[in-house]
C-alpha cells in the first residue's frame, strides 16, 4: 500500500518539519533524519521525499467562476504547517506507521499518515 | 415425545446459546477468508436466521459453530463468486493468507468441509479481529463500537440505545470505522511481538471502558447499559482464553467478574447508589465472587503484577468479605500503595485515601484527600468532594459535610450517585 507522509511542525525560519541545518541544537536530528533516509531507501519504500520552502513562500490559488483568485500564503493559517513529504509503498498501516514515527519532526511536530487513493 | 411448540423453544435456546459462544468466531473467521467486514457480518446473521429455520427442520447439528461458519462461509463465497471484483478479492485473499500464515494452519480457502476448521485457527482469528477492532489508529468511540458490532453481535439499534446516541449516528460510525481499516490498510492481525504489549494494553482498555460505561449508568435506559457489563464479562474471558499467557488479560477478566458480581446490590429500588457497606452482600453473585478469585489466582501465578491484577485483588477482598466490618483494610491499603507505584493518577490516589480511612481513622484519611485537592488536579471534582463529605460526616463535622455533600451532589451528572449524596445531605442537616 502506498501512504503519503505529510511532515508538519511549527514553522522556523527554514521550514517546518524540515531538519534545519543552521541549528546546533538540530544535529541529533539530523543523524537521525539520515539513518531514517538511508533505511528507507534501503528497504526500497520510499517512492518520493522531499522538503519544503516555508509556508510564507507558498502562493494558494482559487478559481472562483472565470477568475483566478491568488493569496499569499498557505491555504491554511495554522501555527503548524507542512515542512516535507514522503511517498512510501509498505505492507500495512503498522509499518507506514513505525516509518512516520521514525521521522525526527514526529517528536516536536507530527507526521500526517495518507493512504494514496490508487486507481 | 414434547409438543412441538416444545421443540421450537429447545432450538431457539440452541440457538441463542450459539449466538453468544459462536458470533465472533464465525464473523473472525469470514473476515479472514474474505477480508470483507460487512459481508462477514450480513453472512454471519444470515446463518444464525437460517440456523433458527433449519434446525427446527432437521434437529441441532452436533457442532453448532462449524455449521454454523460453513453455512456463513459458503453464502460469502457465493456471493462474491457472482462478480468479478469479488473473485479476485477471494484469490487475493487466499493468497496473502498463504503468504502470512505458517504452514499447517492455513485455511484452505474456500472449499471447506462440514468439519468447519480447527480449533486453533479459530482462536487465532478471534485475536485478529479482536486486535484489528482496538487498532489505535482508530478513535476509540469507533474502537468500542466495533468491538460491540463484529466481538459481541450487538446489533446496531442496541448500541445505540446502550450509548445513547441516535441509531443513524451508531451505523454512520460502524461504516466509517470498517471503511478506514480497509481503505488505510490496518492489517487484520495479532500484532509482532515489538507491539503486542501496548497493543494488548489498548484492548484491555476498550474492555475496561465498556465494562465502566454500563457500571456507570444507573439512570433511566438502564437495562441495555448494564447489558454493556455482561458484554465487557464476556470479552474479558474470551481475550483472557484467548491470551492465557497475559496475566493483566485475566486480571482485568477476575476485575470485571468481582464487580459484575455485586451488580444488583450497587443500586436500591429508587436507583440511588448503595455504597459498599450497607450493600446487602447476600444478594451477591456467589458463583460469580468464585470465577473472579479464580481468575485472579491465574494471572497472579504469572508473577507479574499489573494495575487490573491489583485493582482485582482490591475488589476480592472486599468481595470474600462475609460483612463489612471483616474487611482487611490493611492490606487493601497495601494493594492501593503498590497500584500508586504503577498508576499515580489522582483518582487512584483519592481511592487509597478511602481506604487509609478505614485502615487508620477518617482524619488519616481526610489529611490526604486534602493533599490530593492541594495538589490541584481533582480541585473541585465531585468526588473528591464527596470522599471528604463522607469523612466530615464519620468525623462528626456535619455542617462541613452538609456544605461538602452539597457541592459533591450539584457537580455529578450521575442520577445514582446524586441520589446517594442527596440522601446523605439530608442525613447532615438539621430537621
Amino acid at each position: 500500500m502506498r501512504y503519503l507522509l505529510m511532515i508538519s511542525a511549527e514553522e522556523t525560519e527554514t521550514g517546518a518539519g524540515a531538519v534545519d541545518l543552521n541549528d546546533p541544537d538540530s544535529a541529533d536530528d539530523l543523524a537521525v533524519f539520515r539513518a531514517w533516509f538511508a533505511d528507507l531507501q534501503q528497504r526500497g519504500v520510499l517512492q518520493a521525499h522531499e522538503g519544503l520552502h516555508p509556508s510564507r513562500t507558498a502562493t494558494t490559488v482559487r478559481v472562483r467562476g472565470h477568475e483566478v483568485l491568488l493569496t499569499d500564503g498557505p491555504f491554511a493559517e495554522t501555527k503548524d504547517q507542512i515542512g516535507g513529504f514522503a511517498l512510501i509503498d509498505c505492507a500495512d498501516l503498522d509499518e507506514a506507521i513505525d516509518i512516520a514515527a521514525g521521522h525526527p519532526a514526529a517528536r516536536y511536530g507530527q507526521v500526517e499518515v495518507r493512504p494514496v487513493l490508487e486507481p | 415425545m414434547s409438543p412441538p411448540g416444545e421443540d421450537d423453544r429447545a432450538v431457539e435456546r440452541a440457538v441463542e446459546a450459539a449466538f453468544r459462544q459462536e458470533w465472533a468466531q464465525v464473523v473472525a473467521t469470514l473476515i479472514g477468508a474474505t477480508g470483507d467486514w460487512d459481508l462477514a457480518e450480513e453472512c454471519t446473521q444470515e446463518a444464525f436466521a437460517l440456523a433458527l429455520r433449519t434446525w427446527r427442520r432437521d434437529g441441532v447439528p452436533q457442532r453448532p459453530g462449524a455449521w454454523l461458519t460453513t453455512t456463513a462461509r459458503n453464502r460469502a463465497v457465493d456471493r462474491l463468486r457472482r462478480t468479478a471484483v469479488g473473485e479476485a478479492k477471494l484469490r487475493e485473499v487466499a493468497a496473502e493468507r498463504a503468504r502470512t500464515e505458517e504452514p499447517g494452519d492455513a485455511v484452505g480457502m474456500p472449499e471447506l468441509g462440514d468439519d468447519g476448521v480447527g480449533t486453533a485457527e479459530v482462536g487465532d482469528d478471534r485475536l485478529r479481529l479482536i486486535f484489528t477492532c482496538c487498532h489505535p489508529a482508530l478513535g476509540i468511540e469507533a474502537q468500542v463500537a466495533l468491538a460491540l458490532r463484529t466481538l459481541t453481535g450487538l446489533t446496531v439499534p442496541e448500541i445505540a440505545r446502550a450509548f445513547l446516541v441516535p441509531e443513524a449516528t451508531m451505523a454512520k460510525r460502524l461504516v466509517r470505522a470498517r471503511q478506514k481499516i480497509r481503505i488505510a490498510g490496518i492489517p487484520y492481525r495479532v500484532p509482532p511481538a515489538h507491539l503486542l504489549p501496548e497493543r494488548t494494553t489498548a484492548v484491555l482498555g476498550v474492555i475496561y471502558l465498556l465494562f465502566n460505561e454500563g457500571y456507570a449508568a444507573t439512570s433511566a435506559p438502564t437495562l441495555t447499559r448494564r447489558g454493556l457489563c455482561e458484554e465487557a464479562v464476556r470479552l474479558a474471558e474470551m481475550v483472557a482464553d484467548l491470551m492465557a499467557d497475559d496475566p493483566e488479560a485475566h486480571g482485568l477478566h477476575a476485575l470485571l467478574r468481582l464487580h459484575h458480581a455485586r451488580i444488583d446490590s450497587r443500586t436500591d429500588a429508587s436507583g440511588a447508589l448503595v455504597p459498599l457497606e450497607e450493600q446487602d452482600r447476600s444478594a451477591w453473585d456467589r458463583g460469580e465472587i468464585a470465577a473472579g478469585v479464580a481468575a485472579l489466582e491465574r494471572a497472579l501465578r504469572h508473577g507479574r503484577v499489573g494495575p487490573y491484577q491489583l485493582q482485582a485483588a482490591i475488589a476480592a477482598c472486599h468481595a470474600t468479605a462475609p460483612a463489612p466490618a471483616d474487611t482487611d483494610w490493611a492490606q487493601i491499603v497495601d494493594l492501593y500503595d503498590q497500584l500508586v507505584a504503577l498508576v499515580p493518577s489522582p483518582v487512584v490516589r483519592l481511592n487509597r485515601a478511602v481506604a487509609v480511612a478505614m485502615a487508620d481513622g477518617p482524619a488519616a484519611g481526610l489529611q490526604l484527600v486534602d493533599e490530593i485537592a492541594e495538589a490541584g488536579e481533582l480541585a473541585d471534582h465531585h468526588l473528591l468532594t464527596a470522599t471528604r463529605a463522607d469523612l466530615l460526616r464519620r468525623l462528626g463535622r456535619t455542617v462541613e459535610a452538609a456544605a461538602a455533600y452539597r457541592r459533591a451532589r450539584d457537580g455529578t451528572a450521575n442520577e445514582g450517585e446524586r441520589r446517594y449524596l442527596a440522601r446523605r445531605l439530608a442525613e447532615c442537616e438539621p430537621s
